[in-house]
Order: C-alpha cells, then structure tokens, then sequence
C-alpha cells in the first residue's frame, strides 16, 4: 500500500481541523478542531517515520499527544470557566483582550 | 575593610529596617530613613579623612570576579573626583529627608515605600560614583532610573506620570547608545587581548578614529542627556516640576552630574583623541546651554521650571570647564558639581515650602513674602545669591575658574559665557522680586515661616554655601591633583602667559 | 610692622552686619547703636592704621596682609590678601568717617521705620563690602567688594521694597551694575591669560611685558566695570532711580562712597591705562560725556534727590575725566572724589533734613523759602553748594579746576575739547545748584498747609555741621604744599609738571569763575527774580521734555535691551515648547501612532487570530516553495 495515502488523510484532516477552527463559533467545537488538527499531524509523522524507516517521527507523535492531553486539561478548564461566568461557550463572546 | 561596599550596603539595610517594621511603629519610618542617612554620611566623611590626596590612582580599591566569563567584575574605587560627588550625594541625603518630612504624604504608595526607594537610590548614587568596572557602572546608571521613576511617578505633582515616563525614556534612550558603545569596547579588547570591562585597561585600547568617535558620541550621547545639554534637556523642566522638592534636590543636585562625571570619567579616558575632535562642537552646546537655559528661566512663570532652566545654564558652565581642558577649568567644574548641589538644593527646598505653603507653583500667585515669612524670604534670597554667583558664596568660586580656565583656552567661549552672569541676575532677581518684595498679595497673608525642622535643615546647606565661598581650599587641595591628572592624561596642558610665551619665542 | 589690624578694617562691620541680621528681633533695641559703635571703630582703626604710615617714609606705607590662600589651582593662584597704601588708607578714612556720620544721622532719620535694625545691619555690610573693595590686594579680591556693595546697594535701594517701584529700582540698580562686573570679570581673565597673575602687584610688575592690544583690552574692560559701578555713560541709567533708597543710603552709597568705586579702580589700575593710551583717552572721553549729561539732567528735575543724583553723576564724570587723563590726572581725581564725598554727602542729609521737614515731600516747587525754618540745614547745604560750584576757597573750587586745568593742559584738540567740556560743565553746575537751592530755600513758600517745617534733631544736623566744615576746608588742606599730590605720588608716579601751559591756573580759574557767576546769574534771573509755578510748566522746550525725562535714557534701554530682550525670551520659550520639545514628542507621537494602527489588527476574536495565523503559514510555506522551486 502507498504510504502517500495516509498523507493525503493527514493533509484532509488537518484542512477539515483549520477550517473548523476558523469557521465555528461553539468553542468546544474549536478546541475538538484543534484536536483533529494536532492527531492530523499526529498521523503525518508517524507516515513520515514509517516512510524513512526510522523512530523520529514516532517520538514526536507521543510529545504531540502529551501536549494534546496538557492542552486538553488547561483548555476545558478555561472553556468552563467562561461558559460559567457567561453562560455562553461562544469564541467570538470572549473578545475582552482587544482592550 | 571594604569601605564602599559597606557604604552601599548601609543604605540597603536600612531599606529593608523600614520594609520590615509592622504597621504598629510606622512612625519609627521616617526616623529610622534619617538615622540611615546620618549614617551614612558620617560613614563617608570618616572614609573621606582617609583619602590622600596626592595620590592620582584609584584608592579604596575593591575588585571581585562578578560574571568571569564575560570578564565583568564588580570593581569599585575612588579618585578625587567620584569622592567629592559621593560626599555631595550622602550629605544631601539626610538634608533631603529632613527637609521633605511631609513629602510622601498623598503620595500613590505609603510612606515606606517613598524612603526604601529613597535608600534605594542612595545605594545607586554611590555605586554609579565608585564603579570602576564599565559595565557595573553601566548596570547603576540604568537601575538607578528605576528608584527615581517610582518617586516621580508615585509621589510628584501635576502630570507626574508623564513626566516619569518622559524623564525613563530619554534617559533611557541614551543610556542603550552607550550600551552599544560599551559592547563595542568590549568587543575590543577581546581582539586586543583578553576580554574585559575595566575601565583602567579599556583606556589603552587601540582603534580607528572613525570607531573612536562613534564610541564616544555614544557615552556623550548618554551623558549629555543626563545632565542635560542644550538640546537634550526638554525632560529636566518636565521631571523637576513633577517630582517632590526632595526627589528634585537629588535628580539636580546628584543624578544630572553622573552625565558631568561620565564626561570626565569616561569621555576623556577612554576616547582622548575623539574628545579632542569634538571639543567645538561640545563647548559650543555648552554656551548655547548657558545663555539658552538662561533666557529660558527669565521666560518661566512656574518657580519649579524656573531652577530647572537655571540648573541647564549651571551644567553649560560646567560643561564648558570640562571641554577647556585646562587645569582651572577642570578643577572649577568639579568644584562647580558640588557647589551646584548645595545651591540647587537650596533653592528647590525653599522653593518647595513656598509651594506647600501658598498651594501654587505660580511666581505670579506669590507676593510681598518678606512681610509675612521673613526667614522663608531670606533663604530663599541667599540661595538665589549663591544661584546667581555672588562673590562671597560658593558658587563664586567655581564659576569665576571655569570662565577663567576657559578663557585662557578658548576666549570667544568664555567671554559668551560671561554674559550668563547678567542673565543670571535676572532670572534670580525677578522672582525675587515678584515672590519676595512688592505688597502682600491676597492669599499670602497668613503663609507661616520656616518651623524648627526646616530650619535646621536649611541651615547645613547656607553653612556649606557661605564657608565654601570663604574657604573653598579643602575641596580645592583634594581635587586639584586629580583634576591635573585628568588633563594630563588626556594630553593637555594649561596655556602659558603671553607674555611667557613671548618671552619663550 | 604692624599689618595685622587690617583685617579687623573689614571682619568688624561684616560681623555687626551678621550679629544684627542673625539675632532678629532681640537686637533691635540696641541694634543701631552698636552698629554706629562698629562704624567708630573701624574709623577708629583706620585713623590708627594712617597715624602709622604718616611715620614712615614714602616708600614703607604699603602694607599687605595675607589671611590665606583662597583660590589655587595650577597658576591660578589668589589668596584673601589686604592691602593698604596711600591711595587705599584715602578710601578707608572717606568710608568709615562718612560712614559713620551717616550712621548717627540714620540713627534720627529712621527712629520712626519698623525695621531699623535691618537698616543698620545693612549699613555695617556696605561698610565692611566698600573696604574690602578698596583693601583688596588683587583684582579678584576687589572684585568680592565689587559684588558686596552692589548688594548692599540693592537692598538699601529696596529697604521699602513693598512700593513695586521701589523694588523694581534696585533690580535695575543691580542688573545695571552686573553688566560692568561683567566687564571686570573679562579684565581679569584677560590679565590672568595674558599676565599670569590677578594681583596689583603682579599685574604692574608685568604690565610692562605685555602687548598694547591686551592692555587696552583690559582697559576697555576695566571702564565698562567703572561705568557701571559709577552710573557713567552709557551704564548711568541705574542712579536716579536708585534715590528710592532713603536719603542717608544715598547720601553715603550713591554719592560719597560706592559710586566712586569707578573712579579707585581706574586709579588703581593706573599701571594698565599709562600703557594704554586708546583705552585711557576712552576713560576721558566717557568721563566728559558723563559729566555734561549728567548736568544736563540736572538743570530739569524737580525732585531734589534726583536732581543732586544727577549732579553726583556729573561729580563723578570730573573725576573719570580726572583720572582719564594719566599721571597729571590721578591726584586731582582723588581730590575731587573726597572734597566731593564731603559736600555731596553733605548736601544729600541736608535733603533728608527737608523732607524729614516737609513729610518726606521731595518735589522742590513744593518746598520754598525753608531758610527761615531750617537754619542749620540751609547754612550746611549753602555751604555744600559754594563748594560743589567751585567757588573760592571752598573745596570744590581747588579740585574742580585743576581738573579742568589738566584737561586743557592734555594738549592738542583732545586737550581742548576735554577742557571746553569740562568748563562747560562747570557753568551748568552753577546753573542747577542755584536752582535747586533757590528753589528750595529761597523765595516764596509754596508748601502745604498740612506741612510743618521745622529743624531736624540735634542728630541729624551735627553730622551735617561736620561735612560743612569738611567742604569749606578739605580742599584747603589738601593742596596746601600739594599735600595729596605728593601723598599719592608713590601710588600713581606723577609726572613732572609741564613747561609749556596752554592755561595757567591762574587762567582756568578766572574764566571758570567767570562762567560760574554767569550760571548763577541765569539760575537767579529764572528762578529767584521770577515767580515759580507750583505745578511744573508743560508748554517747554523739547530740550527740556527730553532732559526731564533723563535724556532719554530709559527709553533708550528699554528699546534697545528690554524690549528685543524680552521678545528674545518669549520666542525662545515657545521654541522650547514648539520645536525643541516638539520633537521629543513628534517621536513619542510617532510610537503611539504605530502603535494605533497596528492594534486594528487585534479584533479579540479567537478566530480571526486562528485564520492569520494559517494564512501566515501558507503564506511561508508558499515562499518557501517559491523559493526553492
């Protein structure tokens, strides 16, 4: 099987994670984007590892996750945090840091 | 015993006595800011008796390893010239404190915060003085910025914050142009031996005239600033004016003569032959400052502003003493520093309980205050003397052998120069006149004179004023030698008679 | 030798100066009569120190006497040094003698003014601020004098400083004096790079060594100080309205002593000017033009102070005329300077006298027959008068025409024009002090009826009587077998006297008395045989509007100095706001302005920063490819 292919997925599913982030307001949305994007490249490194026969790629793919977990305790936190105190989980709600 | 260290450090003791004492005893802060103070420059006058005053070197001389691998080290010492200004700044000290009692009062912060930061830049003044290694002098000049920032900023008057900001700024500004320039010295001696920050040795380093001027209009730059210079010194009004008497007393009298000292201590030893290249250009901007400062303070209507121009026409003279390399002229200008000190700090302290007093700043909104304040009208009158040069007091002194250094030098300049002594007797004169003498005016009737505390806090500063007029030798004796050291080294020395010189031909 | 008291000369009145000004109120009881104490007693020393050179020969009644070193840095070496000799010792007697009376007399004048003590503590300070001036021993030491009496003069000017006027007079007083110290600090940087030394004896032992060039120059330098210090030409504005003072300051400070200064310090510096012909002729000329201008003014106040102001300027333009005419010159400036310290003085208490009769009314066409009620007063003042205009054998007429006689003796056209000048003067000088005593003491009286002349306290009229006598016999004394002349002579090296005269005294002196009796004459047609209006006439001469407006003089600082002055400061200050400042703050408009357009681009939405930040990374990978294509 061509290795390319799961590139091709990789590069789809990081597209469809960016445009998400971009186009939806829900932040629990945005953040699950987020987390398609980061395993989007989750999936090319590991390809890459696969393609150049050595151990680098995969090496990464487990730093990424250890920053996807980090990302995903302090980001929900703050995530309900907002939805707490206004009672909406809408990005474009939170533009306090304008001023 | 390590003697500056121990000065350095006695100030930071008593920062942190204050910053410990609970709430319960927080009337014990000021007195324990003055016994620091007290200390200190009973400290300083005990080392000052050690000094010999022959000896051209740098003495009390401490160095230890700092940061080795860059070669910094913090290394202190003092020649004559850094000693008179270390004693000018802990003498002031105590004055300052005494004299603004009530200065922290209405301030953003507390009252302890004002006399740590007071302590704080203490320390600061006298490390800038005695630093011998660049870079550690480097390191207090721009901390030093920092005390003074939250003193303006925190406890002026007016638009305080702008003027903080403007005043950290600018200073800052040059104070990065020196930077560079330090850098670049560095880099230097790295190629010419061995990488260090000594001052001693970075004064033999060798370089291109084209480097050597750049270098030095960095450091110029900065200090030149810092003094101020016409046309560096739109800050100084602005910061004066917002800054509380006291914090004015040590920006004038002690923080603007780090740019002086940086001339001498910096300028000359390190770049000779640039300064030689740059001499008309500097003594040019000296006497624009002079006569343009003074012209500037006759046109004030807020006293405060008023002794800020003064002081930028008194650091033309100084100027002017230092860039005519002579020998009177050198010796008049370090003489002039301290004078300067003592004379502004007059000044702005009267001037300070003036203000408090009538709640304005405005020399119009004064009027007849010999009636009512009698003691107040005559220290302000002394001191507007010894501002205005009046032979007898010791500002006389120092500014008579500037101009006279400088003549024998570079006439034209000190004869322009001169014409300051008759702008200085205006721009004294009319204040006085308008503040002092005339009807009392509506407002002024019931202003109350000087009480004990401000009294005795005046007094040392007229004492010092009057004796050093009288009897300036004790100073002179001590920075004499270092003075002819100086001109020495930079290569020059005083022009002949003519008619010695004819006789010689 | 005993040199050592010299210092007490000038330590004794600075210390009753500061015991009184220090010790405020309590010392206002006795205040005054200590301070007039300390003035005796500096008489008192003084008179002891010339008992002693009179028993020394000639060239032994120098002293000097070094306190310590003042100033010393490289070559520049100056220290507190006195000296005293016989042109000094002249000075010394004038001041603490003068001075003194003129304390007892303040002691009367001022009994009724809140702050007597400060008067008095004032006066201690001139005292002790004109002799250091005259027993400095170096042009830097005389230079503190300088700068002492000019104080002095300042706040004795201001005493009643509460009257704006009043205080505005002593900062022109001041001002006008600091732009002649100018002048002096210039002639001692001169002498100093050019001499090597600032000390009298230095400088007159190298004078000899140095170019013509900088011996004017200090000349030059040393005549703009005079001209300030003495109210002479082009500096002279300053005297008249310093009379806001109370009469005896005026008596001893701007017509016997300080004004004088001038005069001593050209004299002194004889040593410069004898090698500087230019810068000497100039002193001549300056003198000559001070003192016609002077008498000029004289002739159209009204104001008694002012109108004897005007005649002290005109005194002492003789005597820079004196001394602008060399070795012959010198001795009889002297003379002049002390007959007239004696008459001028004289003449000033004898004004205070009046208007301490006439409610300090000083306007003389208010005033008018008062002879009959200040008798003492008249007679001291007549006599004041006989000598001021020369007439025979009172003081003025020995010093005032041997003036004259040197100055046509000067030889060509310069001889002439100086001598016709000076003669000129004396005529005009009749012509005034006749008006001004006609017009006080004589005719009608046009006084108020509120106003109660009467004759001053025993105080004040004994100090008057003393000067009296001194007009009537000073000059007597002082020729007798040329006694100054011969006095000075070690000082100033007088030359030998000319063979060939153009006048002789004998000459001089007729056609001076001739001119005199013609200014009188004049002065009692105008002003005695017809009737004086009370309210000055308007319908005058432009000669006279301009004279009574003191020729101009102000007018002419005030356009030609104040104005440009202050316009100078006004537009300076708004280039410091406008461009200097400016452009501080054009850069720190600058950054914030950057600043305001880039932070449009941070709109707080989360999303909007997610798709700058993809755009960015497509954006570089798309270089990059770009790049490496």
């Amino acid at each position: 099987m061509n290795a390319a292919n799961y590139l091709y997925v990789s590069a789809l599913l990081f597209t469809i994670g960016a445009i998400g982030v971009v186009v939806r307001r829900n932040a629990i949305v945005v953040f699950m984007c987020v987390e398609l994007m980061l395993n989007a490249s989750n999936l090319a490194f590991v390809t890459f590892a696969r393609i150049n026969g050595n151990l680098d790629g995969q090496v990464v793919a487990f730093f990424t996750m250890v920053v996807a977990a980090c990302e995903v305790v302090v980001g929900l936190a703050i995530i309900v945090t907002i939805y707490r105190s206004r009672r909406s989980a809408s990005v474009d709600d939170a533009s306090l840091l304008k001023r | 015993m390590n003697w500056l260290t121990t000065l350095m450090a006695l100030p930071l003791l008593g920062a942190l006595v204050i910053a410990a004492l609970p709430k319960s005893m927080s009337n014990k802060v000021k007195p324990v800011a003055l016994a620091t103070t007290l200390v200190v420059a009973g400290a300083t006058i005990a080392m000052a008796v050690g000094f010999q005053r022959d000896n051209v070197d740098m003495q009390f001389v401490e160095v230890h390893s700092w940061i080795p691998s860059f070669g910094i080290s913090y290394a202190l010492g003092v020649d004559a010239i850094a000693l008179v200004l270390i004693l000018l700044s802990v003498l002031l000290a105590p004055i300052v404190v005494l004299a603004g009692w009530n200065e922290p009062n209405g301030g953003r912060w507390g009252v302890k915060t004002f006399y740590v930061l007071m302590l704080v830049l203490e320390t600061m003044m006298i490390g800038v003085f005695a630093a011998t290694d660049v870079f550690l002098f480097y390191v207090f000049f721009e901390a030093m910025l920092i005390p003074v920032y939250f003193l303006i900023g925190g406890y002026g008057t007016g638009e305080r914050a702008a003027a903080a900001v403007k005043f950290l700024l600018y200073s800052l500004f040059g104070g990065l142009l020196m930077l560079v320039s330090i850098i670049a010295l560095y880099v230097l001696s790295g190629e010419q031996g061995g990488h260090t920050f000594d001052t001693f040795a970075l004064s033999h380093l060798k370089m291109s005239s084209m480097t050597e001027n750049l270098l030095f209009l960095g450091f110029f730059i900065a200090f030149a600033i810092k003094a101020p210079v016409w046309p560096f010194h739109t800050w100084l009004p602005d910061a004066a004016a917002a800054a509380t008497p006291g914090t004015s007393v040590l920006l004038l009298g002690v923080l603007d003569k780090v740019g002086t000292f940086g001339m001498i201590r910096y300028c000359l030893t390190l770049f000779p032959n640039a300064t030689k290249t740059f001499t008309p250009v500097i003594l040019t901007l000296a006497v624009i400052s002079i006569i343009y400062g003074a012209f500037l303070a006759i046109g004030q209507k807020d006293i405060k502003r008023l002794i800020a121009f003064t002081s930028i026409s008194h650091f033309g003279f100084i100027t002017m003493g230092i860039f005519a390399m002579t020998s009177q002229g050198h010796s008049g200008a370090t003489l002039y520093m301290f004078n300067h000190g003592f004379s502004t700090a007059a000044l702005f302290l009267v001037a300070g309980w003036m203000i408090s007093r009538r709640g304005s700043s405005k020399i119009a909104d004064f009027g007849g205050l010999q009636r009512v304040t009698p003691v107040m009208a005559w220290t302000f009158f002394i001191a507007g003397m010894s501002s205005l040069a009046l032979p007898g007091l010791s500002s006389f002194v120092s500014e008579f052998l500037v101009l006279v250094g400088t003549y024998t030098r570079y006439p034209v300049a000190a004869v322009i120069g001169t014409f300051g002594i008759v702008l200085a007797a205006l721009y004294i004169l009319i204040p006085v006149q308008k503040a002092l003498h005339g009807p009392v005016t509506a407002g002024n009737e019931a202003l109350t004179d000087l009480n004990l505390r401000e009294k005795i806090a005046i007094a040392p500063v007229l004492a010092v004023i009057v004796a050093l007029g009288f009897y300036p030798s004790p100073l002179l004796n001590v920075i004499n030698p270092g003075a002819a050291h100086t001109i020495a080294n930079a290569g020059f020395t005083d022009p002949l008679p003519q008619i010695n010189g004819e006789v010689g031909k | 030798m005993t040199s050592q008291s010299l210092v007490y000369l000038v330590a004794l009145p600075l210390f009753g100066s500061a015991l009184l000004l220090l010790g405020g109120k309590r010392t206002n009881r006795w205040g005054h009569l200590f301070a007039t104490a300390i003035s005796a007693s500096a008489f008192g020393v003084g008179l002891y120190q010339f008992s002693v050179m009179l028993g020394q020969p000639d060239s032994q009644r120098a002293l000097t006497q070094k306190l310590f070193s003042w100033i010393s840095v490289g070559t520049f070496q100056v220290d507190a040094g006195l000296m005293v000799d016989q042109l000094s010792i002249c000075f010394v007697l004038l001041i603490t003698g003068v001075g003194t009376l003129i304390h007892i007399y303040s002691i009367a004048y001022m009994s009724h003014d809140l702050d007597r003590r400060r008067f008095f503590a004032y006066l201690n300070f001139f005292i002790a601020a004109m002799l250091l001036l005259v027993l400095g021993d170096s042009y830097l030491n005389l230079y503190v004098g300088w700068e002492g009496v000019g104080l002095a003069s300042y706040l004795l000017i201001g005493f009643w400083n509460q009257k704006p006027t009043y205080a505005t007079a002593a900062k022109k007083a001041f001002v006008a004096n600091r732009v002649g110290d100018m002048g002096l600090s210039l002639a001692i940087m001169i002498a100093f790079a050019t001499l090597g030394t600032v000390s009298f004896a230095g400088v007159k032992e190298h004078a000899g060594q140095a170019s013509t060039g900088a011996l004017t120059a200090i000349g030059i330098m040393l005549l703009v100080a005079a001209t300030g210090k003495s109210a002479q030409f082009p500096l002279q504005a300053w005297l008249g309205d310093a009379m806001a003072g109370p009469t005896p300051v005026s008596a001893l400070i701007h017509a016997a002593t300080m004004v004088t200064a001038g005069v001593y310090l050209i004299t002194r510096s004889n040593f410069i000017f004898d090698a500087a012909p230019t810068a000497q002729l100039a002193v001549a000329i300056i003198g000559a033009i001070t003192l016609l201008f002077g008498a000029v003014i004289g002739m159209a106040k009204d104001d008694i102070k002012k109108a004897l102001a005007a005649s002290t300027m005109s005194q002492i333009g003789y005597m820079v005329l004196g001394a602008g005419l060399g070795p012959a010159g010198y001795a009889f400036a002297i003379m002049h300077l002390l007959t007239h310290g004696f008459f001028k003085a004289g003449m000033f208490l004898g004004a205070g006298s009046v208007m301490h009769g006439m409610n300090d009314e000083v306007n003389m066409r208010r005033f008018g027959g008062l002879r009959k009620f200040m008798p003492i007063t008249f007679a001291t003042f007549g006599l004041g008068y006989l000598a001021i205009i020369g007439v025979p054998p009172f003081a003025g007429f020995y010093s005032k025409d041997k003036i004259i006689e040197v100055a046509f003796n000067a030889g060509g056209i310069k001889g002439i024009t100086l001598g016709a000048a000076a003669l000129l003067g004396a005529a005009i000088t009749a012509f005034y002090m006749t008006r001004v005593v006609i017009l006080t003491f004589a005719g009608n009286k046009r006084w108020d009826e509120k106003a109660h002349p009467h004759e001053s306290p025993i105080l004040m009229w004994a100090p008057m009587v003393l000067l009296a006598v001194g007009s009537v016999a000073s000059g007597f004394l002082f020729t007798r077998g040329d006694a100054l002349r011969n006095w000075l002579a070690p000082v100033v090296e007088p030359m030998p006297v000319h063979e060939a005269e153009l006048m002789s005294p004998a000459v001089v002196s007729i056609l001076a008395l001739a001119l005199v009796v013609v200014g009188v004459g004049l002065a009692i047609i105008k002003y005695f045989l017809s009737e004086v209006p009370v309210v000055a006439p308007t319908d005058v001469t432009v000669f006279t509007r301009a004279a009574r407006r003191d020729l101009m003089q102000d007018d002419f600082n005030e356009a030609v100095f104040m104005r440009p002055g202050q316009a100078i400061t006004r537009g300076l200050v708004k280039t410091d706001v406008a461009v200097i400042d400016g452009a501080v703050r054009a850069v720190a408009r600058l950054a914030r302005g950057s600043g305001n357009v880039l932070r449009t681009t941070q709109t707080g939405f989360v999303r909007s920063y997610a798709m700058w930040i993809f755009l960015g990374a497509v954006g570089l990978v798309a270089a990059i490819w770009m790049v490496t294509l």
